[in-house]
Order: structure tokens, then C-alpha cells, then sequence
């Protein structure tokens, strides 16, 4: 059994880190466990089809009209968060996110920053850019919480210590925190939680993502179990939500078909513990909640799938991580291999935008387009469709004006002369036939080692005769009439 | 394939297609055009006869097209785009020269004509109208002997207990591993046992398999392990690409466990061994 | 040019042309298959809750004082948070006062900054009403206002919340468009459907991660 190798040790290739996960037995094991309880939850709360497929196809339409109508709904967004006393910040890049985000913690000489769950400060690596200044950023989803601790990065958007074991834990809070080992999973929650309890109380700002941004009433609604979230946009006095443009939605009744779709998709739960819905920061007469709440709307290459139309349906996502929890070779090599915030199917198509393909070359490659991930995503994203739009887009050529960010990186000119080959050989039958001939006839010839291919199989030999020639014979033989 | 929708404009958001309906099976015709793949051609042509020989005994006259060769998914899934679309096209010329319903020996396949061939001509309206009418009349093999054909096996061999396995395109886009599992319930000296994550791929993927051959390694070893381990004493397959990615896998592995096509199983149950090839 | 100006101008090129959407919304789709016989309501939601650990006890309006005197007893707790403005306040006050309880009742009547390591530590429990429940999900549904605050139901380690059978309605669409949602949301709304949990590691759940451990739902019948 392999030892768990520290995130920071990964290599810096992809391949590289493929391969090393894939000799990680503890990690495999761990994973391959994990994914099949997820999907097994899953199944279970969606046991009728028909309801499943009605619900899915609604979360589609309900997206695809958002989408549809983006900007406008973003500035009725703005307008009723305004309305209600929230602060409304736009960020282009993660570099202003994050200068919006330090600014209004300064602004109240913030020096304690406490976290519910959020995929976009990931993105922003906000905690690395607070603590550079001097401001201490804690995660408090337990998950979360463990991953910090350790100096890694999360595995999977939704559990972001699912690579990791009991032993794994106990070994860490007995190395940081001093705690007694123990391989008692309520005893180490116990832990994570007397330890973050005094966070949120002595915490100046809580920071959060958001579920879903409601422009009908001007609401953020975030879903959660362990109460953290709540914690942090309850007690500070200031409150952060960070999120992605499309992460907006018209009607107030939209979230119930969403939230549905995504607590079963993600979990298997017909909801989670704790909805909350914030509309604005503390009144003048009520006791708690922040008395600052700000929304800070994040583009990163978002703007960039929705230029078209084909790729926007990218942004349908609602991150649920089904997809991942479905991905034979995201169950294979885990969530850091990909090297980027987002792992697994949704982390390939929508990285290629915020970091540009270039960066992630590999990533539309890593796929048997076995299509798992396209039948279980709540809102119909067609996941493997984009990963072939994606394909195109990489071996195209660089000097030619390109759709997604980085286009071109795979470029290859002898590449390309390989499929024009491939393709006369396939337009012409003639000379098809005489490949299918010289095959068959020269088969004891056939290379011993064809490159990748024979890594993980025998050699493959031709048949002594090509079907083109048996069925010749066998028709001609019976006048071309049954038998 | 994602749709546009009541907006023209091609920039206009998508929505996800409609659920397809129950596809409506048409009655047995009087002939088809088999249209073999370069998998079955190549390396399993035994099956492909054998397919030939399933249908005939339906009374179905075959037709053969020396001119056809690839349906064009290598180059396509690569994201070759132009390149798959001028074999598509040479394949969809052929096809419509006789115009008859197309039977195909595998899912994959079959999943090209039925549904990528539209991504392809999508910008092309008259193409696109004939690979409409292509898609039309495009069934996978046991699709077509089951729904249309409602063929009527008899199992005159030894007992046996097999697994089956179905390519991830022929049970997403086809409901292959339905159709194949109701046939082999009409042997009734067959007994199909499950085997582990049989739905899971097994690291095929046409070009996946040479480009990340790690973690298609890795897929294919838990599937022929699952496939071992399951009591069965061979595998059967309607795809040819899965048939050559599992027993090369074994044969590297030195087990003796194979899998073999479904056309060819069949035809042995039917009516004693295969008279063609054996590669 | 602003971020603002930026993002939207590149959504709107991006559109140009192009008409939105119409919305379409069915909603049978969120509540046919979530509509249940009145008699099956109490049943359905008290299911789901037992099934992720909550503590539900049916009661009537004469005897839930008395059930959350023994709540109380049976674990050693000594002090409850409570609303003395709301109409179940009182009837707790009374009825603790006509039995001579030792269990102390505490208000939540200052704002959270005058006493927060108080509420944080020493409060074991608190009481507060709600504005239903949703039968499909196993849900209550919490609109705090000033005499019940937002963190009353997540700070203190257990939660007692006291509900109409009444007022439980079959799903959450039906209740949003019964009471009108739409017109008009408070500072917060809190869907609460069990106790605090956890799964973060190895999928083994824990309760008590970071609200409370325990809830303890009374159904007051009153159909």
C-alpha cells in the first residue's frame, strides 16, 4: 500500500499526476468507496424516472431562461439587493475579486476572516491573498477545515476530504491541533467544532458563496448541513457572499425545482439541514445578523463560454458534483490530479475558460465520452458534447481566430496529416479495400508493440480475411438471396 | 445533442432536447444494408458474417456495399471535425444508394449515424435532411432482430453462464443492453450473470485508449477483473471496439477468459459453430 | 470603463439578436408528486425528520409546557431561551411559574454583541415557534424577527421548535405561493430539517457539527 503523497508533492504534469494517483492504492480505495456510495444516494433519491427526467428537463429550462436573459437579470439582481441593503461589487478577474473583498475587510480593519463553503474563493485562492495581508481567512466547513489544515487543496467540490480516511484526520488533528487519535468519526467532528465555535464568535468577517442569487426579491440562498454557512453570515458583523455571474436566477419559485435537483443529485438528500435565505443585513430593530452584507459578482471567463451559444450551456451548472461522483476516471485518479479548482467533467469544461486551454491541454482528452456525467447532470448539461466542442478547439490552428480562451494549444500539423490520410483512406474505397487486403494478407507482420496501445493490450493481429471480403463471397455465393 | 430552440439565431441559448420517445419500430423489411465497421471488418469480420447469416434467417436479404468504410467517429471524437464530416459524407453517399434500412454490429456506431451525423451537417440543411432520413433508419443489431424482426431464437447449445457487456454508446444512445439482454433471455440454456459495475466503461473510448492509456489501463483491468470474477465463462458484446479493448486486455494478461460478439454467440446457439473466420 | 460596464456590455454582444426565453415553469413538476392526503401530512414529515435524528413528540395546547419541562429534565439542562413577547412564551412562563420549574427561562432581548459569549456558552437550549412545515421534505420553515433572532435556532446545542400540524403544507411551492413569498421576504428565511450534520469524513455521518445537535420538533394538533 502506497503512502498518501501530500498535495504539494504532486507532479506538475498532468500525466504525471495520473499516473502517480493511479499507484496510489489508498487513494483508489478511498475514491472507488466514495463515488459508489454517491451514486448509490443518488439512485435512491430519484427512484422514479419520470419524475427525475421532468424535474432535470425543468432545471434546464429554468437555466437556459436565465441565461437567456443574463444582463437584465443581473441589473434587476443588483437593483433589489440594493433595495434591501445589501452591496453590490462586479469583478472581472480573480486579481479585482480579490482587491474588492481586501478592501471592504480593511475598511473595518478586519482581521479574522471566517469561511463557509465556497468553489469561487477557491478560484480567487482568497485565503493565500488575505493571509499575504495579514488577514487570517478560516474554513469552517468541516471538509474544508481539514484540507486547510493539512495545506492541501479540496478533492471535490462538494466533500472536499473525501480522499482522505478517518486515520488520515485523526493523525492530522493529533499533529496540529494536538488532540488524542482517535478513529471515532463523531470525536473528531467534536473537535472541528469547539475549535471553530470561538472563529465565529471573535471572527470580523464571515465570507460565503452563494447557491443562488433570487433577482425577483433580491435574495442569496445557501444550502448547507453542518450550520457553518449560517454561522458565518449570521454572526459578523460583516458578511462577503463571493459568486459567479450565472449563478443568478428570476423567480423566487425557481429555487424549489433547484434546490431539489441539487440536494438529491449531490448527496442523495431530499434537502439539506439548513436552507437560508438572506434579503438583506440586520434591520434597526432586529438583535443579530450582519449589520454589513456584500455581494461581489464574479466574471473569470465566465463571460468568455457564454459567447457561444454551444459552450454557455456551460454555465448551467449548479455544482452539484454528480458528475464527478459518476466519472470512472475521476473515481480513478481523485480531484487533485486535475490541478485546477474544479475537478472531475464540470472542472473540464469550464476550466478551459477561467484559465484558458492552454493551461489545461490534456483536460478534454481525459475522457472515454462514456457519457455518465451527461445523464446524471441535474440541469442537462451536454458534458460530453462540450468535450468534444472542446477537442475541436485544441487542435485548431493558433493562427486562426478562436472561440475559447487558448485555443489551439494542440495544435499539430502532423497530426492533421494523419486524419487527411485517414480520411482518404476512408473516402476511397479502392484504396480502402487494398488496406483491408494488404492487412489481412500481411497480418503475421503486425508490430509486437503498437505504441500506447499495447501497454494494456496484446498486440492486435487482422483477421485472415476482412469482413469486405467474407460477405463478398457469402452474398455472390447465395445469388444475394437469403439462405 | 443540445437543440435550438423557438430562436433562430445562432447564438441563441440552447436547451437540452426533449426526451426522445419509445421509438416506433417499423415492419420487417425485405432487405437492409449491413454496414460492418472497420473494427468488425479489420478484426472481428467473423461477426460480422455471422450477423449477415442472423438476419438472412429472418428472411431478410442483405446488402453489402464493398464502398463503405468508417463511419467517421475516430476522426470526430479527436475533434477532426472536417475531416470525420468527409467520411460521414462518403458513408452517407453509399448508404443512400440503395436506401435501405441500415443494420449496424455496433452500438457506437450506430450512435454516430443516429445522432452525431446532425452535429456534423447541422450547418448543411439538404445534408442534414438526408442524414435525417439516415437516421431514420438506423438500427443497432440487436435493436433490429428484437423490435423489428421480433425474431424467435432456439438455443440448441450446451449450458452456459455468460456476462454481457454493452459500450457506453449503445447503452446511452441505443438502450443497447436492454435489447441484448432480452434476446439472451430467449436461450434457455444461457444464464447472463451480472457482473461489478457493469455499467461503467471499460476505457475504451476510441482514441482514449492511446492517449491516456494510465487510466485506460486502469478502467479495462477492473473491468476484466469485474468480468472474471463474475462465475461467467466467456463475455459476450455487441460493440466491436469494447470486444478488442477487453480481450486484448486479457490476452496481455495472459487470462483465459475472452468475450466474443453477440452476432457470433448467437449464430453458434442457433445453429452450431460459426462457418466463417476465427481470427 | 467599470467591471460592471465590462461584463454586462460582453453578455450583451454575446445576446445580440437573440430573444429571451419564455419562462416555462410547470409547476405539477414540484407538486404532483409531493401532494399528500391530510391525514398522511403529520406522518410523511414526522418520518423524515426521525429518519435524520430529530425528536418529534405529537402534543396537544394543554400538555407541550409540560413535555418541554420534562425535555428539559431528562437532560439535566438548566436554562431555556425563550421568547417572553411571543404567545408560547407566556404559556411557558406560566406554566413554569404555577410548577415551580428550576429550569431558568432567558430572553433573547438585547442585541447578540452585548452577549455573545453568554449565548455561545452557557445557553443549553432554546424554544421557538415557527411559520410551518413542509411535508415532502421533512422541513420547518423559520422566519425570525426581533423576538425570536436568527441565531436563537443555531447557537444553543438543542433546539425545541413548536409546530401547528395546522400549518405543515404538503410542499415547499404550495406554501411560497399560499403565503405569497414573493411579495415580500424577511431579513432571513430558515428551511430547518434536522439537526446539525456532518459527512465530510468517509461519508460517516456526525451530528452536532455546527448547529445544534439536537431538534425536537412538537406538533401541536390542532386539526
Amino acid at each position: 500500500m502506497s503512502q498518501r503523497i501530500p498535495v504539494t508533492e504532486l507532479s506538475s504534469s498532468f500525466r504525471g499526476r495520473v499516473e502517480e494517483a493511479l499507484a496510489d492504492g489508498q487513494l483508489r480505495s478511498n475514491f472507488r468507496t466514495a463515488m459508489d456510495s454517491l451514486m448509490h444516494k443518488r439512485a435512491s433519491a430519484f427512484p422514479d424516472a419520470d419524475e427525475r427526467e421532468g424535474l432535470r428537463e425543468l432545471g434546464n429550462r429554468i437555466k437556459a431562461g436565465a441565461l437567456s436573459r443574463l444582463p437584465d437579470l443581473l441589473e434587476r439582481l443588483e437593483q433589489k439587493l440594493t433595495e434591501n441593503g445589501v452591496k453590490v461589487h462586479w469583478a472581472e478577474t480573480l486579481e479585482e475579486a480579490n482587491t474588492l473583498v481586501h478592501g471592504i475587510i480593511e475598511a473595518r480593519n478586519g482581521r479574522q476572516v471566517v469561511k463557509g463553503k465556497s468553489m469561487v474563493s477557491e478560484e480567487m485562492e482568497m485565503n493565500d491573498y488575505l493571509a499575504e495581508r495579514g488577514i487570517e481567512c478560516l474554513e469552517s466547513d468541516m471538509g474544508e477545515y481539514i484540507v486547510q489544515l493539512d495545506g492541501e487543496k479540496p478533492s471535490h467540490i462538494i466533500m472536499p476530504a473525501i480522499h482522505k480516511n478517518a486515520r488520515q484526520v485523526s493523525t492530522l488533528f493529533h499533529d496540529k491541533l494536538g488532540e488524542p487519535e482517535t478513529e471515532d468519526v463523531n470525536q473528531l467532528i467534536q473537535v472541528g467544532r469547539r475549535t471553530l465555535r470561538q472563529k465565529f464568535m471573535e471572527a470580523d468577517v464571515g465570507v460565503s458563496g452563494v447557491n443562488f442569487a433570487i433577482a425577483e426579491t433580491g435574495t442569496l440562498l445557501l444550502v448547507e448541513n453542518e450550520g457553518n454557512g449560517r454561522m458565518s453570515t449570521t454572526v459578523p458583523p460583516v458578511h462577503i457572499a463571493v459568486t459567479g455571474i450565472e449563478k443568478v436566477v428570476a423567480n423566487l419559485r425557481d429555487v424549489v425545482p433547484l434546490v431539489s435537483l441539487l440536494t438529491r443529485s449531490a448527496l442523495g438528500q431530499p434537502i439539506t439541514t439548513y436552507v437560508n435565505l438572506i434579503s438583506g443585513p440586520r434591520k434597526p430593530d432586529e438583535l443579530d445578523g450582519p449589520e454589513e452584507v456584500h455581494l461581489v459578482l464574479l466574471d473569470n471567463g465566465r463571460s468568455g463560454a457564454f459567447a457561444d451559444a454551444q459552450m454557455r450551456q456551460t454555465l448551467n451548472c449548479i455544482r452539484c458534483g454528480a458528475c464527478m461522483n459518476h466519472c470512472p476516471v475521476y473515481t480513478r485518479v481523485g480531484g487533485h490530479t486535475y490541478g485546477e479548482v474544479y475537478p472531475g467533467p464540470i472542472g473540464k469544461i469550464i476550466t478551459p475558460h477561467m484559465a484558458g486551454l492552454d493551461k489545461v491541454p490534456d483536460h478534454p482528452s481525459a475522457s472515454s465520452l462514456c457519457g455518465a456525467c451527461g445523464d446524471v447532470c441535474p440541469v442537462k448539461i451536454p458534458i460530453p458534447e462540450l468535450l468534444q466542442r472542446l477537442r475541436q478547439e485544441n487542435v485548431k490552428n493558433p493562427g486562426q481566430p478562436q472561440q475559447v480562451k487558448g485555443g489551439g494549444a494542440k495544435f499539430s500539423r502532423t497530426e492533421r496529416w494523419l486524419w487527411r490520410g485517414w480520411q482518404m483512406l476512408n473516402t476511397r474505397p479502392a484504396l480502402y479495400r487494398s488496406f483491408l487486403w494488404a492487412a489481412t494478407r500481411f497480418r503475421a507482420l503486425a508490430p509486437k508493440k503498437a505504441g500506447p496501445w499495447t501497454e494494456n493490450h496484446s498486440a492486435p493481429v487482422p483477421a485472415r480475411r476482412s469482413l469486405h471480403d467474407l460477405a463478398a463471397q457469402h452474398l455472390d455465393h447465395n445469388g444475394g438471396r437469403p439462405s | 445533442m443540445s437543440e435550438l430552440f423557438y430562436d433562430a439565431a445562432p447564438n441563441a441559448t440552447r436547451v437540452a432536447p426533449a426526451r426522445e420517445p419509445e421509438r416506433h419500430y417499423p415492419e420487417k423489411p425485405e432487405a437492409v444494408t449491413l454496414f460492418g465497421t472497420c473494427v468488425v471488418d479489420l478484426f472481428f469480420p467473423e461477426a460480422g458474417l455471422d450477423a449477415i447469416r442472423l438476419l438472412e434467417r429472418e428472411g431478410i436479404r442483405v446488402d453489402f456495399p464493398q464502398e463503405q468504410s468508417c463511419c467517421g467517429q475516430p476522426a470526430w471524437t479527436s475533434g477532426y471535425r472536417d475531416e470525420a464530416k468527409a467520411v460521414a459524407l462518403a458513408q452517407l453517399d453509399v448508404l443512400d444508394r440503395a436506401g435501405l434500412p441500415v443494420v449496424v454490429p455496433s452500438g457506437s456506431c450506430a450512435g454516430m449515424f443516429r445522432h452525431h451525423y446532425r452535429a456534423l451537417f447541422a450547418d448543411e440543411p439538404d445534408t442534414l435532411r438526408r442524414v435525417e432520413a439516415l437516421a431514420e433508419r438506423t438500427f443497432e443489431l440487436t435493436e433490429f432482430l428484437l423490435k423489428v424482426c421480433k425474431v424467435e431464437l432456439v438455443d440448441n447449445g450446451a449450458p452456459k453462464k455468460i456476462a454481457l457487456h454493452t459500450s457506453c454508446s449503445a447503452r446511452r444512445e441505443m438502450n443497447t443492453h436492454l435489447h441484448a439482454r432480452e434476446l439472451l433471455t430467449q436461450l434457455d440454456r444461457v444464464e447472463r450473470v451480472d457482473h461489478d459495475h457493469e455499467s461503467e466503461c471499460c476505457g475504451f473510448g476510441g482514441t482514449f485508449s492511446v492517449r491516456m492509456p494510465e487510466v485506460s489501463g486502469a478502467m479495462v483491468k477492473d473491468k476484466t477483473r469485474s468480468l472474471v470474477d463474475s462465475g461467467a465463462v466467456e463475455m459476450v458484446t455487441a460493440d466491436g471496439g469494447c470486444l478488442m479493448n477487453i480481450n486484448g486486455s486479457l490476452e496481455k494478461q495472459q487470462e483465459a477468459f475472452r468475450g466474443r460478439h453477440l452476432a457470433s454467440f448467437l449464430w453458434e446457439r442457433v445453429n452450431g459453430a460459426s462457418e466463417g473466420e476465427v481470427a | 470603463m467599470s467591471a460592471r460596464a465590462n461584463i454586462l456590455g460582453k453578455l450583451r454582444n454575446s445576446l445580440a439578436g437573440t430573444t429571451p426565453r419564455p419562462d416555462e415553469f410547470d409547476e405539477r413538476l414540484v407538486t404532483e408528486p409531493w401532494r399528500y392526503a391530510p391525514q398522511d401530512r403529520i406522518a410523511r414529515l414526522r418520518s423524515l425528520m426521525e429518519a435524520v435524528h430529530t425528536e418529534v413528540h405529537p402534543c396537544s395546547s394543554d400538555n407541550w409546557p409540560e413535555l418541554v419541562a420534562g425535555l428539559l429534565a431528562r437532560r439535566n439542562l438548566t436554562n431555556l431561551l425563550c421568547a417572553p413577547g411571543k404567545e408560547h412564551g407566556r404559556a411557558l412562563q406560566t406554566h413554569f411559574d404555577a410548577t415551580g420549574q428550576p429550569v431558568r427561562l432567558l430572553a433573547y432581548d438585547q442585541p447578540v454583541e452585548a452577549w455573545k459569549e453568554e449565548l455561545f456558552w452557557n445557553v443549553d437550549a432554546s424554544l421557538t415557534g415557527t411559520l410551518g412545515a413542509i411535508a415532502a421534505t421533512g422541513t420547518l420553515v423559520l422566519w425570525p424577527d426581533r423576538q425570536e433572532p436568527r441565531l436563537m435556532s443555531l447557537v444553543p446545542p438543542v433546539h425545541i421548535a413548536l409546530l401547528k400540524a395546522s400549518e405543515i403544507h404538503d410542499n415547499l411551492y404550495d406554501m411560497m405561493v399560499a403565503q405569497d413569498w414573493a411579495a415580500g421576504l424577511p431579513t432571513n428565511v430558515l428551511l430547518v430539517s434536522g439537526p446539525s450534520k456532518t459527512a465530510d469524513i468517509e461519508q460517516v455521518l456526525a451530528y452536532g457539527a455546527h448547529g445544534p445537535r439536537e431538534l425536537i420538533v412538537l406538533i401541536l394538533e390542532d386539526v
